[in-house]
C-alpha cells in the first residue's frame, strides 16, 4: 500500500493535480476568510512544495513567478487583513535577502561574520540620511530631502556603501583566523551601531538615539510608494535579482574559489587562489546585498533608529543561514522565510491566543514564557541542535554535478580523435 | 587638560581595578579553554552572569531566613561564593559535556555556532527563572560592604583629587588576586595542572602519554567556570544591580583582555584583564577632555574593540604571549 502511495506521488501528472488542488484550496481559504494566517502559511509553503516536485527547472521557476507575482498577493487582497500580510511577506523578502549575503560569507567563504546587520545599517542610514533634512546639517550642496525619486539610486549607492564598509572592515579583519574573525566581526558590528548612536555631536549626522523620522518616500513615475504591497513588488524584483546573482556567483570562478578557501585555506592559496582578494569579494558582495536591502527597509518604515540593528539582528540572520544550511542558497531562502514568519506571525499569534485563554481562565501561563519573549531561547535551541545533530540544514548545499561517464566518453572521443591524427602521421612517415 | 586628567588620576585607578580584576578572572575562563580547545567559549561570559545571579540568589535565601543577620558578612560571602563556584563548575562541565564535545572534530565554524546558541540558551533561561521567582528579570542584590570610604589624597598631594570607594572594592580585589594566585599555582605546580598543560601543547601526544583528556578537558571547564560564576558573585556585590544580558559584552571584553595579554597564557590574561579595565576606566574619564567633548564617554566600548583589532593587527601573539606559527 505504501509503496503504491509512494509510486503514485512520484508520477508527474498526480503530483501537478495535487499541487494544483493545494493551491486553490489554500488560496481560496485565503480569500474568503481573511483571518486565517495558516492558510496564509500554507500557501507560502505552496512554493517548498514546488521546489521538491518532478518537474524541470524552467516550469518550476514560471509556476514561481506566478505564484509570486499573482496569486499571493491576489489571494490575501481579500479583506482588511491584506496590508499586514503584504507586509510579513515583505519583511520576508528583505531577511531572505540579508540571509543570502550572509550564505556567501559564512556559507560559502566560511568566515563567520557576527555583526553583518552592521551593514544592512550603512544601506538603511545612507538612504535616510538624505531622504530627509539630516543632510543638509553637513552637506554644503544640495537640497534636502531629495526627492523620493532619487531613491532607485540610492538601492544602488546604499549597495555601494555597504560593499565599502564590508572592504573596510575587511582589510584589518583578514590578517586575523577564524576564530577571532568571529569576535572582530561582532565588535564591528557594536562599534558600527555606537557610532549611530551617538553620531548627533558634534555635527548631526544620525540624529543619535532619538532615530531619523520621517523619510521620504520612494516615487515612482509619480506614483508615491506608501502600501506594504507596493514594497512587496520592489522586494520581490531585488529579490529576484539577488537569487540570480548568487546563483550565478555561486557556480563561477570566484565561487568556486569561496568553498576551496572555505575547506582549506593552505591548499587554496597553493593552488593560486588569491586569498586576500577572495574573501574581501565575499565580505563586499555578502554586505551589498544587505545594503541595497537596508534602503528598502528604511524606506520602508520611514523611520528608523539604531535599535533596530543590534546585536540580536544579526544573529538572527545567522540563526536563517545556519538552519536552512550553510553554503546553500534555497537553505539560506527557507531558513529566512521559517524564522522571520516564526517571529512576525507564528510567536505573536500564540502570544494572541494564549493572552486569550488566559482571560477566559483557561490556563494561565507566567509572563515570562509568554512565547513573543521566548525568542532567545528558541534561536539558542536551533542553533545548537542543528549543529550537532544536523550540520548541513535543513536543504543541504549541493555542489554541482558532473555526469562521470559523459566526461569521459568526451575525453576518449577527443583522444580518439587525436590517436587517428597521430596514425596519420605514423604512417606519412613510414 | 593635563591637570585636570591628574585630578581624576585616583578614582580612576581605582574603578579601572575593580573593574579590571573581574575582567582579569573572567579572561582566565576564556584563555584556559581557549588554550586546551582552541575555542572561544561564547558561553563564559553567561556563566559569569548565572554565577551572579546564584550568588544573589542563595544571599537572599539566607538572608531571608531571619539568622542572616547574625552571621558575618565575611563568612556570608565565602558561603556564597563557595556554592555559586561549586553550581557554575558542574554547569560549565555539563555545558562541554552536551554542547562542545560532540562537536570536537567538526570543522571549527560549527563548535563556535553552538557556542553562541549555548550562550542564547543561558541568558533566556536565567531571565525565566528570575522572572518567575521574582517577578521582574533585573535583580537587585543584598547590600553587603557598601560602606563608603573617601581616601584623602589631596591632603598629601594638592595636584589629585580625593577618592572615593566602597568596602567591597577591597573585597573584590583580594578574592579575584586570591583566586588568580591559586590558580597559578594549581596549574604550575600540581600533577593535574600538569596535566591540563599538556594537553594545550598536544593533546595526542598527551593522549599518548597516558593522560585522560577527557577528564582534563572537564577539569579546565569546570575550573574556567566555577572562577567565572565565583567573579560573577563579586560583580553583584560591587556593583548592586544584575540583568542577564549583562555577560555578553563583559564577556567579550574579558575575551580581549586574554587576547591583549596573549591568548592561552595565564598570567598573559590576568594583566590584559588589569590593563583593559584601566584603560577603559581611563578612556570612560578623560575621552571628551582628551577629544574637546568630540568623543564622551559613550565611545568606551568602541575603545575597547579598537584595542582589540590594534592588538590583532599589530601584535597578535598578546603581550606576553609567544608568537606561534602554523605548520602545514
Amino acid at each position: 500500500m505504501k509503496e503504491k502511495l509512494s509510486m503514485l506521488l512520484q508520477k508527474k501528472s498526480v503530483q501537478i493535480t495535487l499541487f494544483t488542488l493545494f493551491i486553490i484550496v489554500t488560496s481560496s481559504a485565503l480569500y474568503f476568510s481573511q483571518k486565517s494566517v495558516v492558510s496564509f502559511l500554507l500557501l507560502l509553503s505552496s512554493l517548498l512544495i514546488l521546489y521538491y516536485m518532478n518537474l524541470k527547472v524552467v516550469t518550476k521557476w514560471l509556476i514561481a513567478l506566478g505564484l509570486l507575482f499573482i496569486l499571493i498577493p491576489f489571494a490575501s487582497s481579500g479583506g482588511p487583513a491584506f496590508h499586514s500580510y503584504m507586509e510579513v511577506a515583505t519583511m520576508v523578502g528583505i531577511y531572505i535577502a540579508m540571509a543570502l549575503g550572509l550564505n556567501i560569507v559564512v556559507g560559502m567563504a566560511g568566515l563567520l561574520d557576527l555583526g553583518f546587520v552592521a551593514f544592512f545599517a550603512v544601506g538603511a542610514y545612507s538612504y535616510s540620511i538624505f531622504a530627509t533634512s539630516q543632510a543638509s546639517n553637513f552637506m554644503p550642496f544640495g537640497e534636502y530631502p531629495l526627492s523620493g525619486s532619487t531613491f532607485w539610486g540610492f538601492l544602488i549607492i546604499g549597495g555601494i556603501m555597504a560593499a565599502i564598509a564590508g572592504v573596510l572592515i575587511g582589510v584589518p579583519v583578514l590578517r586575523v583566523k577564524g576564530d577571532y574573525l568571529a569576535i572582530v566581526t561582532l565588535a564591528f558590528g557594536e562599534i558600527i551601531r555606537i557610532i549611530f548612536n551617538n553620531l548627533d555631536r558634534p555635527i548631526n549626522f544620525t540624529n543619535g538615539a532619538m532615530g531619523i523620522a520621517s523619510i521620504t518616500p520612494p516615487n515612482l513615475f509619480g506614483l508615491e510608494i506608501i502600501y506594504p504591497n507596493q514594497y512587496y513588488f520592489i522586494v520581490l524584483f531585488i529579490l529576484l535579482f539577488t537569487i540570480f546573482a548568487v546563483n550565478r556567483l555561486e557556480h563561477s570562478k570566484i565561487g568556486r574559489a569561496w568553498k576551496a578557501v572555505r575547506e582549506n585555506e593552505i591548499a587554496a592559496q597553493a593552488m593560486g587562489i588569491p586569498l586576500v582578494k577572495t574573501k574581501l569579494l565575499a565580505f563586499a558582495l555578502g554586505a551589498s546585498f544587505s545594503g541595497i536591502m537596508g534602503v528598502v527597509f528604511a524606506a520602508k518604515q520611514q523611520f528608523i533608529d539604531p535599535t533596530s540593528f543590534t546585536l540580536l539582528e544579526s544573529f538572527t540572520i545567522l540563526v536563517m543561514v545556519v538552519l536552512g544550511g550553510m553554503g546553500s542558497v534555497p537553505g539560506a531562502i527557507l531558513g529566512a522565510a521559517l524564522v522571520t514568519i516564526l517571529n512576525l506571525q507564528v510567536l505573536t499569534e500564540l502570544t494572541n491566543w494564549l493572552n486569550q485563554l488566559s482571560l477566559q481562565g483557561v490556563i494561565t501561563i507566567p509572563d515570562a514564557l509568554t512565547p513573543a519573549k521566548l525568542q532567545r531561547f528558541i534561536f539558542g535551541v536551533l542553533l545548537v541542535i542543528f549543529a550537532i545533530y544536523r550540520t548541513k540544514g535543513l536543504i543541504p548545499a549541493k555542489n554541482k554535478k558532473f555526469d562521470v561517464e559523459q566526461i569521459k566518453e568526451r575525453a576518449q572521443k577527443k583522444a580518439a580523435i587525436s590517436n587517428i591524427g597521430s596514425n596519420d602521421t605514423d604512417r606519412v612517415q613510414a | 587638560m593635563f591637570q585636570e586628567m591628574l585630578q581624576t588620576l585616583p578614582q580612576v585607578i581605582i574603578d579601572g581595578l575593580t573593574l579590571g580584576s573581574v575582567y582579569a578572572v573572567v579572561a582566565l575562563g576564556y584563555t584556559m579553554v581557549y588554550g586546551i580547545l582552541q575555542l572561544i567559549n561564547f558561553a563564559h561570559g553567561e556563566i559569569f552572569m548565572t554565577g551572579a545571579y546564584i550568588g544573589t540568589a542563595v544571599l537572599l535565601i539566607i538572608l531571608g531566613m531571619g539568622f542572616g543577620s547574625s552571621i558575618p558578612s565575611l563568612l556570608l560571602l565565602i558561603i556564597a561564593l563557595v556554592i555559586t563556584a561549586l553550581c557554575t563548575g558542574l554547569l560549565g562541565m555539563g555545558i562541554e559535556r552536551v554542547a562542545y564535545r560532540p562537536v570536537r572534530r567538526a570543522p571549527r565554524l560549527v563548535a563556535l555556532i553552538t557556542a553562541v546558541g549555548v550562550s542564547f540558551i543561558l541568558q533566556d533561561v536565567v531571565r525565566i527563572v528570575a522572572e518567575i521567582l521574582t517577578g521582574n528579570y533585573i535583580v537587585t542584590g543584598p547590600s553587603l560592604f557598601s560602606k563608603q570610604i573617601t581616601i584623602p589624597v589631596s591632603s598629601f598631594l594638592s595636584v589629585f583629587n580625593d577618592a572615593s570607594l566602597k568596602v567591597s572594592f577591597f573585597i573584590v580585589l583580594i578574592c579575584a588576586i586570591g583566586m588568580m594566585i591559586s590558580l597559578d599555582f594549581f596549574v604550575n605546580k600540581t600533577k593535574w595542572g600538569t596535566a591540563i598543560r599538556a594537553v594545550s601543547m598536544d593533546r595526542e601526544t598527551a593522549a599518548l602519554m597516558s593522560i585522560n583528556v577527557n577528564k582534563v578537558i572537564a577539569i579546565t571547564f569546570f575550573i574556567g567556570s566555577s572562577l567565572g560564576g565565583a567573579t560573577g558573585v563579586l560583580f553583584a556585590i560591587q556593583y548592586g544591580t544584575i540583568d542577564p544580558y549583562i555577560g555578553f559584552i563583559l564577556g567579550i571584553k574579558a575575551f580581549i583582555a586574554a587576547v591583549m595579554g596573549g591568548i592561552g597564557n595565564i598570567r598573559g590574561a590576568m594583566f590584559g584583564g588589569f590593563l583593559l579595565g584601566l584603560i577603559e576606566m581611563f578612556a570612560s574619564a578623560n575621552l571628551s577632555l582628551l577629544t574637546g567633548g568630540i568623543f564622551g564617554a559613550e565611545y568606551k566600548d568602541v575603545f575597547a574593540f579598537a584595542i582589540l583589532i590594534l592588538v590583532l593587527l599589530f601584535k597578535p601573539e598578546g603581550l606576553l604571549g609567544k608568537a606561534a606559527t602554523e605548520k602545514v
